[in-house]
């Protein structure tokens, strides 16, 4: 088990690499003088120099390449280009809002998404599984931001009960949440009915049957458990859809998160934030599915030993 | 051998039908036999022939629907078919007890064995945990598995086939039940594991005083191990007889054809005479061949037996057959 | 020998054996929803074609004096802020979302699939290097890569294209390298190995059918995430821009209205639902009707 850990950390090494590579050759590869893209529209000549020396940009590239990871490790992300802080300090402080939403968004998702796999799936072809079927369609269909909309002009237009945006209260948290874990919840509904058919199909299944244990039993402890299995790999991935997706939702409701800040610094050519935020989304994305595989493990027995 | 005592097991106008979306299938179709207390039966056949079906509408293991099941299946004198979930599960693991083909697939990956046996006698006879768990590790020592402690410990990917197969049995008899249907128990297993497993059930059967259904289509685990012998066809028993009365002297021609095919190192040598086969296939489930059902595969058929279903003839009290030639 | 058959199935259907392509054909055409879920597809592509037929006119000139208007018969789904018919922008727009549907498709097919198959087939150093850039383009949830990736080329049509196609390529590296792993292994393979057939042959004749089932399904899915993820850049602006019309783009300009006209964003997020629905539905059904695991 201890050996399964410790491989899977390493097997992230080359890809934490990778994403550095990849961004800071995104960087380079923009048209122009990096280091007046760094500095953005608003520096001096004295601050582009400034840049273009701290950064080696007049060196060869794999020492520019290892001056960069150099300010990975001290976690040194630049500085903005829009505001002039420090970009680590721009996502630190808007990161557990996303966090936060994030947070919320998969765990209704499984609380809801789980049983209903499983009821639908227990019952198949009947008007329950078809209710479960199609509203999951429906939510994977759906494009996030439109449903945002949709939501503020039921609960905030037509019906003044909730907030369209910003944040303050719980109450701001709810419609963003919703919206957020629509398709993560249709998505998860669906993966929990297709494994837990194709686990009560197994002959396993039969065979705890045939020792007449009660069908919840057979459900819950020979079943669900060996359905889980595939469905927390999509739980991780899933994960990383709502990184994606909380850039639309933050958008629609202004709920002021990461994913907002890399819009806007898209929308004002903020490269050192646009490269931080991507590169924090990349990390957080791998490091939460290397936690999945561990999980996987902890379930999964015959992964455990070999 | 079996004499005019009550049956344990009395099947009587089985008919279990899968309704698909291209039509019924009628994979058992009017079967009845008895199983007596203590004795193993062996219900042979061809793939697809309704064996398994059977066994597993004994149980009501089949989702019902797109199956349907008909008829009477008295297990000391109760019909089974109709009690209700409720009842049917308290004898399903403890009275009746069935052991299935595939032990790689048979047995729950995420269960340790140890688990796997004791939650059924935890169910059945109400022992507490620990007392179950030493149950189970008792019975693994029963099957041969040779340092049960340990391995009740352990998943079953981590072992062998044969021992696989020997914790499912140990598995179904825990509790002790007075039938064991086994569903080709050795098929899957290499031969050498193959007379393992058919010893400790032989050994075990001793000890338990438990009556087997032995299902498969291998005639030399049935010469092994059956004391009597029911043969079936596309869902219909075409033969029953004692086993030494079947391999001497089989009346159906079906029954013929299988004893025939079964290679002879130096027959060939001997008689000149190749490896018999039985022409044809087995008829699709969606077509069943009118009259007798094995008529066109049959190389003594009569007219009759294109138009109409044989009778079933009673020889002796021990053996009957499905045949049109025995009519006579 | 009919005569003698005792037939229990329904009707007189022919039980002759019958290819598996066709086996399919009929198992997805008895799939009602598939069957809608093509029909939609079918009605935008249909859409697309004929748009100009649909809606004469420039769908993208304004007209200012009937800005915001609720829909009227005149405008059946009312005008956008700048007077445009918004069902006349939501036809067109189909042509602007199928073609990037279809782009995007193209380019994580054209490359993903032969990298793929490479990947699996050769295994060893390729493999490796092939899998750890997988890997890392795998490491950024796929929107947020195409978000990178316009951050980098730039606004528009093409370019949100190019994008998208990319954060698409490795998705369909992976399943053609596991289908081809799984496929090498195949006793067939090992026969045309031992006869001595060149390996693009073995690539080409055995492997690729094995692929393409997987491949079919995931393409109707990948469209209908193309039209989403298309639809998101333009609705965060840095998508399709004004004033090509763009489902999302037009929901995004229709954001700043939602509390005085909210049907200039409601229709075409409707547009884009139905399109996305119409892919997944289809996508299910062929995955229904090719698994052979479920043959009947």
């Amino acid at each position: 088990m201890f050996q399964y850990v410790i491989k899977r950390l390493l097997s992230i090494i080359p890809v934490l690499f990778g994403i550095s590579l990849l961004l800071f050759f995104m960087l380079r590869a923009l048209p122009g003088d990096p280091a007046q893209v760094l500095a953005g529209q608003m520096a001096t000549p004295e601050d582009i120099e400034h840049i273009r020396h701290q950064l080696g940009l007049d060196k060869p590239v794999y020492i520019q390449y290892a001056v960069f990871l150099g300010q990975l490790a001290k976690f040194d992300l630049g500085r903005s280009a829009r505001t002039q802080n420090p970009v680590i300090q721009e996502i630190w402080a808007r990161l557990p809002n996303t966090i936060l939403l994030a947070v919320v968004a998969i765990t209704l998702a499984c609380l809801f998404g789980i049983p209903a796999g499983i009821i639908s799936a227990t019952r198949p072809y009947t008007f329950l599984d078809y209710l479960v079927t199609a509203a999951a369609l429906f939510g994977i269909s759906m494009p996030v931001f439109w449903l945002g909309l949709m939501l503020v002009i039921v609960f905030s237009v037509i019906l003044p009960w909730l907030p369209a945006g910003g944040t303050g209260s719980w109450k701001h948290v709810i419609l963003p949440s919703i919206t957020l874990t629509a398709f993560v919840v249709a998505f998860i509904a669906r993966m929990t009915r297709s494994s837990m058919l194709e686990v009560l199909s197994q002959d396993y299944t039969t065979t705890a049957r045939s020792k007449g244990l009660k069908e919840k039993v057979v459900v819950i402890k020979h079943a669900l458990k060996n359905a889980l299995i595939p469905i927390i790999t999509v739980v991780g991935l899933q994960f990383g859809m709502l990184l994606g997706g909380a850039v639309l939702t933050e958008t629609v409701f202004a709920w002021p998160g990461v994913g907002r800040l890399i819009v806007d610094s898209i929308l004002a050519r903020d490269y050192p934030v646009i490269q931080g935020t991507i590169l924090i989304f990349g990390l957080i994305y791998t490091l939460v599915n290397l936690m999945v595989d561990v999980i996987y493990a902890f379930v999964d027995p015959r992964i455990r030993y070999d | 051998m079996n004499d005019t005592k009550k049956p344990l097991l009395a099947i009587e106008a089985l008919h279990t039908r899968f309704h698909t979306q291209d039509g019924v299938v009628n994979a058992v179709d009017g079967v009845d036999f008895n199983v007596y207390q203590g004795e193993t039966l062996g219900l042979v056949g061809e793939s697809g022939c309704g064996k398994s079906v059977t066994a597993l509408s004994i149980l009501q293991l089949l989702r019902c629907p797109p199956a349907e099941i008909q008829g009477n299946i008295r297990f000391e004198g109760v019909n089974l078919l109709n009690l209700d979930q409720e009842a049917i599960r308290k004898v399903r693991g403890s009275a009746i007890s069935m052991i299935f083909q595939e032990p790689m697939t048979s047995l729950n990956p995420v269960l340790t064995i140890g688990e796997q046996i004791s939650e059924a006698v935890r169910l059945h006879e109400g022992m507490r945990y620990q007392e179950a768990w030493k149950w189970a590790v008792n019975m693994l020592q029963m099957v041969q598995i040779s340092g049960p402690r340990a391995r009740a410990r352990e998943y079953p990917h981590k072992l062998s086939g044969g021992m696989r197969q020997r914790a499912m049995i140990a598995m179904a008899l825990s509790c002790n039940p007075q039938l064991l249907l086994a569903d080709e128990p050795t098929t899957a297993l290499d031969v050498t594991i193959q007379a393992q497993i058919m010893d400790i059930m032989v050994r075990l059967k001793e000890e338990f005083k438990t009556a087997i259904v032995l299902i498969t289509h291998d005639l030399g685990v049935i010469a092994e191990m059956a004391s009597r012998v029911v043969v079936m066809y596309a869902g219909k028993v075409v033969e029953e007889a004692p086993v030494k009365d079947l391999f001497k002297d089989p009346r159906h021609p079906y029954t013929r054809g299988l004893l025939g095919s079964i290679p002879v190192i130096g027959h060939k040598a001997q008689t000149g005479r190749r490896l018999q086969e039985i022409p044809g296939i087995v008829p699709r489930p969606l077509e069943t061949p009118l009259g007798c059902r094995f008529h066109p595969r049959c190389s003594s058929v009569m007219d009759i037996c294109r138009k109409q279903e044989p009778p079933m003839i009673h020889l002796t009290e021990y053996r009957r057959v499905n045949c049109w030639l025995e009519a006579s | 020998m009919t005569d003698t058959i005792r037939n229990t199935a329904d009707g007189d259907r022919d039980h002759s054996p019958i290819s598996p392509f066709r086996r399919s054909w009929f198992k997805l055409k008895r799939n009602k929803v598939a069957l809608f879920g093509g029909f939609l597809i079918l009605l935008y592509i249909l859409t697309a074609l004929l748009a100009p037929v649909l809606f004469p006119g420039n769908p993208s000139a304004p007209n200012l004096i009937m800005a915001l208007e609720t829909p009227s018969l005149k405008h059946p789904l009312g005008t956008d802020e700048l007077g445009r018919s918004i069902l006349g922008r939501i036809i067109y727009g189909s042509r602007v979302s199928l073609s990037i549907a279809i782009g995007v498709v193209s380019v994580g097919l054209f490359i993903g699939v032969p990298l793929g198959l490479i990947s699996g087939y050769y295994g060893g150093k390729t493999d490796f290097i092939l899998q750890r850039i997988t890997d890392t383009l795998l490491a950024f949830p796929g929107f947020l890569l195409a978000l990178g990736l316009v951050a980098v080329l730039g606004v528009g049509l093409k370019n949100a294209m190019v994008s998208i196609g990319i954060a698409m390529i490795p998705l369909y590296i992976r399943l053609v390298r596991g289908c081809t792993l799984a496929v090498r292994e195949e006793i067939y393979v090992e026969a045309a190995k031992a006869v001595g057939t060149r390996d693009t042959v073995i690539l080409l004749r055995h492997i690729l059918p094995n692929v393409m089932v997987p491949i079919t399904v995931q393409t109707s899915l990948s469209m209908g995430m193309g039209i989403l993820f298309a639809a998101g850049l333009g609705f965060l602006g840095i998508g399709v821009q004004p004033p090509t019309p763009e489902w999302g783009t037009m929901l995004g300009s229709g954001r700043s209205y939602l509390f005085h006209a909210p049907h200039v964003a409601t229709f075409p997020g409707i547009a884009i639902f139905l399109a996305v629905l119409g892919f997944n539905l289809l996508g299910d059904g062929l995955r229904d009707a090719l698994d052979p695991r479920f043959k009947l």
